[in-house]
């Protein structure tokens, strides 16, 4: 697929405005001051004022409309400089949800909210370390919640929980309010500098949605295109980071580029960056169409730029020697978030047995 | 209905009135491919009128130029074309080396008149092409080729050994890198020339592969004549038209290649051998193997998408190709070791009936020599390096 002009022009305003306003040195800031927040609330209002917010959310609810590939394409500018900001929590999973599982009150409330910024959604999804959405463990009995959820990304800070639970019709999304009595809420930091809390639910109540079956379904696919693209653009960063310091580097009296053994590892990892930043744009655009073999796209995709990432992240390493071991260097922030957003709604590996399993084998 | 909508529609209405029941069996090796040339024996009387209605059309060479012999077809067109006769698995009616190889070089370099001789014969499958670049000492480092052409006023006189000349004992004509001024340095030396290999003083011994075959040969040159007016490009710049040419064949090695796995899922073919428990394959970690694959595949097939989309709007394949090459040749490779992963001993039998004759295994052998021909794999990253990621020479 080929972006149009308007895709072209989100491209390049998001990659300015990620750049100036979001680079990695912020994320470094943020985690040495300990953010309070954890995230970076002068970028968040910048996106909000850019309508970022809103590229999921419908017109009619105050949004652009603008679909998976303008998130991608969002997400993708975000890898490349690490930016911290709720925009897959609230911007892509909870509009994704909302607008494909919500009442109309439901939607009337709360996309327009997440558009403007006003409010801030967050997905609880897995109740072990792993991710397993098949099996479910928490569950809403009489319209109340109880289970437990980890990986809940800016769970701390969210308006509006929404939960993976069983309910009378099966798993489902369900809406919690995150103040509400018998909802502990522990802040975790993760690897990444990024946090994710862990939630008890005791007997909280659970408003159902229309279809939460079908809102989890939307939350997922949505998440692991955008996810895909967040990891490319993570990927060819550290390639690039890195192609660069192979025709700085001196040893031996000569440009460490010119050793073939790296120069064969380099031109690998440009064409495996190059594959899952096809591949990634592929699933986004077959979510938009509707395609019959989105969802195939989107495992493969989220499946292959977990690998991916984490290889850039790990070669980015290694071909620095010892300055990339380092924190002081930037590298290491790249291939903390390649293992994080790798392990997010679901790793290369179940990835891969999903896929498998949709393909009939 | 748009321009394109009713070209669909012709399209599907001619190949359904003129693809014989016969040649819309998907091949059962690569062995009934149709590759055409003086020598060639037609398996059946379908191949050869497909083979004659294609080439009256103009499709078996959809995009080159009608006065060529081609069908003069658009991007878009033969597109339809391709997805047309896929949707009835139509074959491919003829394809040689004359068609991917030199033909895109013809077209670019050669002169008219060599373009009139040589291209509308390849059409119609009537002369079939081998290549002669390769030798004893020069592989990777092909420049180095020694075989001479010297200079004999009205014509040339070729002396030399070429190796690994793919079918040289099955092909009409070859085009070949010869050496016309010796005292050049070594890419400013060569020519790229064409002649019959009936020639007097040609000869060609086969080597046999480890899959049991012998597609390829040693071929010899004692003073072979050669015409003076068959120099494609200019004289001693033959370097030129041999890159451009290897780029079109490695962007073809690159491709699905033919035969068995051919448009094959490997997940069932699996599974009727490894079985199947709660739905699943048995064997876990080949099940595994598998779908790793099929992303990789799958991730291939966009970026090939992506680059061919961008070259469209002027940009290109150039040195991609060995990107593509480098990719489709490893992911076939991984194909057949999986494939054989899931046939187990079935796979091993070297020439059953049940096998057709050692298939499988022969195939699996086969495609070790894709990361090899047209340019090692080796070769193709330094390529990527250099050329696409600008690292720098020793
Ligand atoms: C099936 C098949 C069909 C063929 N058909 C034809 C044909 O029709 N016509 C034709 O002319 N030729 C043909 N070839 C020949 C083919 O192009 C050569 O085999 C190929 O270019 C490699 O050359 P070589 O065999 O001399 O190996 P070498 O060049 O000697 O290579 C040996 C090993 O060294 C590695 N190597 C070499 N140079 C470097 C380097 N700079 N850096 C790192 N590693 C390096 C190679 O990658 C390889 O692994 C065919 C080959 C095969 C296998």
């Amino acid at each position: 697929m080929k972006l149009n002009d308007e895709q072209q022009m989100l491209q390049d305003s998001v990659a300015r405005l990620m750049a100036d306003k979001g680079p990695v040195s912020r994320l470094r800031q943020l985690r040495d001051e300990n953010s309070e927040k954890g995230y970076d609330e002068p970028l968040w209002h910048a996106m909000v004022e850019a309508g970022l917010t809103g590229i999921l959310v419908p017109e009619e609810h105050g949004g652009i409309g603008f679909g998976l590939v303008g998130a991608g394409l969002v997400a993708r500018e975000i890898g490349r400089n690490l930016s911290v900001t709720p925009f897959l929590s609230s911007a892509v999973l909870g509009a994704a949800a909302l607008s494909a599982g919500g009442s109309d009150a439901q939607k009337a409330e709360w996309l327009p909210a997440i558009a403007e910024g006003r409010a801030i959604t967050a997905l609880a999804i897995d109740d072990g370390a792993k991710h397993r959405p098949e099996a479910i463990q928490a569950r809403v009995e009489n319209g109340l919640l109880s289970g437990a959820k980890l990986l809940v990304l800016d769970g701390h800070v969210a308006d509006l929980l929404l939960v993976a639970a069983q309910g009378d019709n099966g798993a489902g999304l369900f809406l919690v309010d995150p103040n509400a009595e018998g909802v502990t809420i522990e802040r975790t930091q993760m690897a990444d500098s990024r946090n994710a809390a862990r939630i008890r639910f005791d007997n909280v109540p659970a408003q159902a949605m229309t279809d939460g079956a079908a809102a989890l379904a939307a939350a997922l696919r949505a998440g692991r295109a955008v996810l895909a693209a967040e990891l490319s653009g993570l990927a060819l960063e550290v390639f690039e980071r890195t192609l660069a310091y192979l025709k700085e580097r001196k040893q031996f009296g000569r440009l460490i580029g010119t050793f073939q053994a790296l120069q064969h590892r380099a031109a690998l990892l440009s064409g495996e960056v190059a594959m899952t930043e096809a591949l990634a744009m592929q699933a986004l655009d077959a979510c938009d169409r509707n395609a019959e073999d989105a969802d195939q796209l989107v495992l493969a995709a989220k499946s292959k730029a977990a690998k991916v990432a984490l290889l850039a992240g790990q070669e980015g390493v290694q071909m620095h020697g010892g300055i990339g071991m380092t924190d002081e260097f930037d590298i290491g922030f790249f291939l903390k978030r390649a293992r994080a957003g790798g392990e997010t709604l679901g790793d290369a590996n179940y990835c891969a047995d999903r896929f498998a399993a949709l393909r009939g084998y | 209905m748009s321009d394109l909508e009713q070209f669909r529609a012709d399209t599907r209405a001619w190949l359904d009135a003129n693809c014989p029941e016969e040649m819309r069996q998907p091949m059962k090796s690569q062995s009934e491919h149709c590759w055409g040339g003086r020598k060639w024996e037609f398996q059946s009387e379908a191949q050869k009128v497909w083979l004659e209605r294609m080439a009256d059309k103009g499709w078996t060479a959809p995009q080159w130029p009608k006065e060529y012999g081609g069908g003069g077809l658009g991007p878009e067109e033969a597109a339809i074309l391709d997805e047309e006769m896929k949707r009835i698995n139509a074959r491919t009616p003829v394809s040689n080396f004359g068609f991917w190889m030199l033909g895109p070089a013809l077209l670019k370099f050669g002169s008219e008149e060599l373009k009139r001789e040589h291209l509308p014969p390849i059409c119609r499958g009537e002369i079939r092409w081998c290549q002669g670049y390769s030798e004893p000492n020069a592989g990777s480092d092909l420049a180095s080729l020694q075989t001479r052409a010297e200079d004999k006023g009205d014509h040339f006189l070729v002396n030399g050994q070429k190796i690994w000349t793919s079918y040289a004992d099955k092909a009409d004509w070859i085009f070949c890198l010869v050496r016309t001024d010796p005292e050049a340095t070594k890419h400013n030396g060569i020519s790229f020339v064409l002649f019959d290999m009936e020639s007097d003083g040609v000869t060609t011994r086969p080597i046999e592969l480890i899959s049991g075959e012998s597609p390829f040969c040693e071929t010899f040159f004692d003073d072979v004549k050669v015409d003076k007016n068959q120099v494609v490009g200019e004289l001693n710049r033959g370097w030129d038209v041999a890159k451009y040419l290897l780029t079109h064949e490695r962007n073809n090695i690159g491709g699905e290649p033919p035969g068995f796995l051919k448009g094959r899922a490997l997940g069932p073919l699996a599974a009727e051998y490894v079985g199947t428990e709660h739905g699943k394959l048995a064997d876990t970690a080949l099940r595994a193997d598998i779908a790793r694959l099929e992303i990789d595949q799958i991730a291939f097939k966009a970026l090939v998408e992506k680059i061919r989309a961008e070259a469209e709007a002027g940009q290109g394949v150039g040195a991609q190709s060995a990107v593509l090459k480098y990719y489709g040749t490893e992911l076939n490779k991984r194909r057949y070791e999986v494939m054989m992963d899931a046939l187990g001993a079935e796979g091993l039998e070297w020439d059953s009936e049940r096998t057709m004759g050692g298939l499988y295994a022969r195939e699996w052998l086969r495609s070790k020599g894709n990361s090899i021909e047209g340019g090692t794999s080796e070769v193709m990253l330094g390529i990527v390096s250099k050329r696409l990621l600008g690292l720098p020479d020793a």
